[in-house]
C-alpha cells in the first residue's frame, strides 16, 4: 500500500517539464508538492475525463510529455478513454492510475468491482506497457525508468483510501479555478495569451 | 463525409469510445494549440452531457460541434425521439446553433467558428439527415467555397 504523499512526491521527482492532469484526491496532493503549477490542471468539474483532456493534450504537444494522475472509480466511469487513448497511441501520455477501491470524493462508497486490475485492462487495450506498484520502493526505484520509455504508459499505484466525510464544495471560486488553469497552461505552451473570459466562471 | 475526412490530410481524426470524450479530447488540443471541431449524432450529445457542461460551457471553449440531426426533416413527423429533443437540449444548455439541411445552408458553417471565437462558447451545427439525400449535397467543397 502506496500513500498519495508518497506516490505524488515520487511522480514529481521525476516530472521534468511534463504537463500533469489531475483529478480528485490526487490533485489535493499534487497541489502540495507540485513546483510548475503554470503545467498542472485539476479536473474538478468535469466528471471521470481526465484521461481525456491528458489524450488531447498529448495529440496537441507530441515533443512535451504529459503526466495524467486519475483515479480507479473515475477511469470506471470513463472506461473507454483505455480504447481511445491506444489506438491514437500517443508516445508522450503516461496515464498514472491511484486506485483505492472506494468514491472518496462521496464517501467511501465502495466501487462497483474493487478487484479489477487497470494494468490489465490498459494492456489488453493495447497501451505500449503498463505497471503495477503496491509499495513505495519498488514505485520509487522503477518510475524514472518508466517515464524516460515511450508511451501510452499505465501506471497502476494501489494507495489507501481516504474516504472525505465533507463531500465536494463547489463555489465560484473553486470552479472558476480549472477555465484559469487552463489558460494558462495555453499561453505556457502556445506563447500566446488568446483565450479571453467566457463561460459562467470567468 | 468521414471518408472525406479520412482523405484530408490537413485533418487529424481521433476515433473516440464514447461522445463524452469528444469534447475534453478536444479541450486538450485546444489548450495545446491546435484547433479541434467535433462531430457526433444528437443521440451522442445527450450522451456528452457533463462534458459539455464542464469542459466546453464551463471553461468557455470555442468549439463548434457538428451534430448529426438523426431523424430530422423538413415536413417534421418524426417518430426519433433524438431529433425532436435536440433544438430543446441546445436551448436549455444555452448553446447556439444552426441547422444546415442543403449545400445552400453551408454558409452558416463560417458563421458558427466566428461566433464561437467571439463568445468563447461551444456553437453546434446541425446536420440535418436530409442533406445526405439531397441532389446538390454530391459535391460537398461547393457550398463552403461559394
Amino acid at each position: 500500500m502506496i500513500t498519495y504523499a508518497d506516490a505524488c512526491r515520487i511522480i514529481n521527482d521525476s516530472r521534468g517539464d511534463a504537463v500533469a492532469v489531475t483529478t480528485m484526491t490526487q490533485t489535493k496532493y499534487w497541489n502540495q508538492v507540485s513546483q510548475e503549477p503554470d503545467l498542472d490542471i485539476g479536473i474538478a468539474n468535469a466528471m471521470s475525463k481526465a484521461s481525456s483532456v491528458a489524450l488531447g493534450l498529448a495529440l496537441g504537444k507530441p515533443d512535451r510529455s504529459v503526466l495524467c494522475l486519475d483515479s480507479d472509480g473515475s477511469l470506471l466511469m470513463n472506461f473507454g478513454s483505455l480504447a481511445t487513448i491506444a489506438g491514437m497511441a500517443p508516445k508522450n501520455l503516461y496515464h498514472i492510475v491511484f486506485n483505492n477501491g472506494i468514491y472518496a470524493i462521496t464517501g467511501g462508497q465502495p466501487v462497483p468491482a474493487p478487484g479489477v486490475q487497470y494494468a490489465k485492462a490498459a494492456e489488453a487495450c493495447g497501451y505500449a506497457s503498463t505497471y503495477r506498484f503496491d509499495d513505495t520502493e519498488s514505485l520509487d526505484s522503477t518510475l524514472p525508468r518508466i517515464l524516460a520509455s515511450h508511451g501510452p504508459v499505465l501506471i497502476e499505484i494501489i494507495v489507501k483510501g481516504e474516504p472525505q466525510s465533507e463531500g465536494v464544495d463547489q463555489t465560484w471560486e473553486s470552479n472558476a479555478k480549472m477555465p484559469l488553469q487552463l489558460r494558462a497552461l495555453r499561453k505556457r505552451l502556445t506563447g500566446t495569451d488568446d483565450w479571453f473570459s467566457g463561460g459562467p466562471y470567468i | 463525409m468521414y471518408e472525406a475526412l479520412m482523405a484530408e490530410p490537413s485533418i487529424t481524426i481521433v476515433p473516440v469510445s464514447r461522445e463524452g470524450e469528444a469534447i475534453p479530447v478536444a479541450a486538450g488540443l485546444f489548450v495545446a494549440g491546435q484547433n479541434p471541431v467535433i462531430s457526433i449524432q444528437n443521440a451522442g450529445l445527450y450522451e456528452a452531457g457533463d462534458a459539455l457542461r464542464g469542459l466546453a460551457l464551463g471553461i468557455g471553449l470555442p468549439l463548434v460541434m457538428f451534430i448529426g440531426y438523426r431523424g430530422h426533416n423538413r415536413k417534421g413527423d418524426t417518430p426519433d425521439s433524438a431529433a425532436t429533443f435536440l433544438e430543446p437540449f441546445l436551448h436549455m444548455w444555452r448553446v447556439d446553433y444552426f441547422v444546415v439541411e442543403s449545400n445552400h445552408d453551408l454558409d452558416r458553417v463560417p458563421v458558427a467558428f466566428e461566433r464561437a471565437a467571439k463568445t468563447n462558447q461551444p456553437v453546434a451545427v446541425a446536420i440535418g439527415t436530409e442533406y445526405a439525400k439531397t441532389e446538390d449535397s454530391g459535391d460537398q467543397s461547393k457550398g463552403i467555397k461559394e
